[in-house]
């Protein structure tokens, strides 16, 4: 890989200072970001690595919403988000327990790989995604495969989860990657039900509209069986083709529901 | 730039550069080869070591990230008078290793498992090797030795 310089700074602040200089990007737990520089598809003049900054790893339960740092490893959450099971459970089963003890939400989101886990649990549960300067809706922050509403140099600081009266995600896994090749995350709150689908389009991940509106007239797996998902969009690889992956679909969120 | 770290409780430096990888700086700053680095793309975990107590996969983390950490490698892991301990000594009676290139990764993944469920099942064991690969034994005597090593007995024929 190409070398680069390694900061690691201690505060939020110094860490978006470091950033402003050309072709500086975060390193948070690096699970995708060092094989992508081992390949060479990636060439940071510098790295400004998060995982000093203390604020920025935790979990914390308050009312109804569980916030998590944005530097905090899959396995924190897993152990320590009991205030919303289905998010720990999610956070159990990415990728084994090595990338779990290295790999980060914040990371996780702010690359939106098409077949990550976090976006589905973001995006159905309507979580607020916290920046260095804002805050923004799950529903406004993924735009497309790889793509999001942060602008350079913005890091994520931490995901606000409002925690929903029942929730349940289903993965099928990829089994040498554990990537989701289709994932379907649900989520029951009082003024209605979330569905959100990852793994699944090549838009990246999205809501099911059709089966949260039938899901929210009648919550059971028996509400979307009339239900067809539309496979024009989808992902069509060798693990499996567009039509495959839109009964994933469909299966997955009946799973889910009678799992809820 | 130097990276200093406390590997196997000595403390240990070596030069390194922003892109050295901790395996790449256990391997040849330090002379520690037992850690080994097998596939290089996160994927087989032979080069599994802990960082601060946690399993980490050392290439795919840099050494300067470790600066300062407490690092187990495999060379830490036999007892004071040199003997195998109870894991190694369990993959060496129940046949936990053919060629043996991924088993200082099986080790410390087994160690990590152990220290947080010291009587795990089966599933436990296999869910827990998930990002360990082995070419060789099919995995089943991997699982028996760790059974052993948690004190619990080993069925004849792992299921699966």
């Amino acid at each position: 890989m190409y070398n680069f310089e390694f900061v690691k700074p201690s505060s939020v602040e110094e860490a978006i200072a470091a950033l402003k200089e050309e072709d500086a990007q975060p390193l948070s737990g690096g699970q995708t970001l060092i094989p992508t520089m081992k390949q060479r598809l990636n060439q940071p003049s510098k790295l400004v690595s998060l995982l000093g900054i203390a604020e920025l790893n935790g979990v914390s339960a308050e009312g109804s919403t569980v916030t998590i740092g944005g530097a905090t490893p899959h396995a924190v959450v897993a152990a320590d988000a009991s205030a919303y099971p289905a998010l720990a459970a999610l956070a159990s089963n990415i990728g084994d327990p090595a990338v779990r003890n290295r790999g980060t939400i914040g990371g996780s989101l702010a690359n939106n790989d098409p077949a990550a886990c976090y976006p589905a649990a973001a995006l159905a549960s309507g979580a607020t995604i916290v920046t260095n300067s804002r805050e923004i809706a799950a529903d406004d922050y993924f735009q497309g495969m790889f793509t999001t509403a942060l602008d350079e140099g913005e890091i994520i600081t931490g995901v606000k989860f409002p925690v929903p009266e029942a929730a349940n995600y289903q993965k099928f896994e990829q089994p040498a990657s554990r990537f989701a090749l289709t994932g379907v995350f649900v989520a029951k709150y009082a003024d209605g039900v979330r569905v959100a689908v990852t793994g699944a389009s090549n838009d990246g991940v999205f809501r099911w509209t059709e089966a949260e509106e039938a899901l929210s007239g009648n919550f059971s797996a028996d509400a979307i069986s009339g239900l067809t998902v539309d496979a024009s969009d989808m992902i069509s690889d060798l693990h499996g083709t567009a039509e495959y992956r839109a009964n994933l679909v469909k299966v997955l969120t009946g799973r889910a529901v009678a799992a809820c | 730039m130097k990276v200093t770290m406390t590997v196997n409780g000595k403390s240990m430096s070596g030069d390194a550069e922003g892109r050295t990888l901790l395996s790449t700086f256990l391997r040849e700053e330090l002379g520690l080869t037992g850690t080994h680095i097998g596939c290089d793309t996160s994927q087989c975990g032979a080069c599994t070591v802990h960082v601060n107590g946690k399993q980490v996969k050392s290439c795919t983390m840099f050494a300067a990230e470790a600066d300062g950490a407490e690092v187990a490698t495999i060379e830490g892991q036999a007892n004071a008078d040199g003997s195998l301990n109870v894991i190694q000594q369990a993959f060496q009676d129940h046949h936990g290793l053919q060629c043996g290139f991924c088993t200082p990764g099986m080790v410390m993944a087994a160690a990590s498992l152990l220290e947080q469920n010291p009587k795990p099942t089966e599933a436990d064991i296999r869910h827990h090797l998930e990002g360990n690969i082995c070419r060789c034994t099919g995995y089943h005597n991997i699982v028996k030795a760790i059974l052993a090593a948690s004190g619990q007995e080993v069925p004849a024929v792992a299921a699966e």
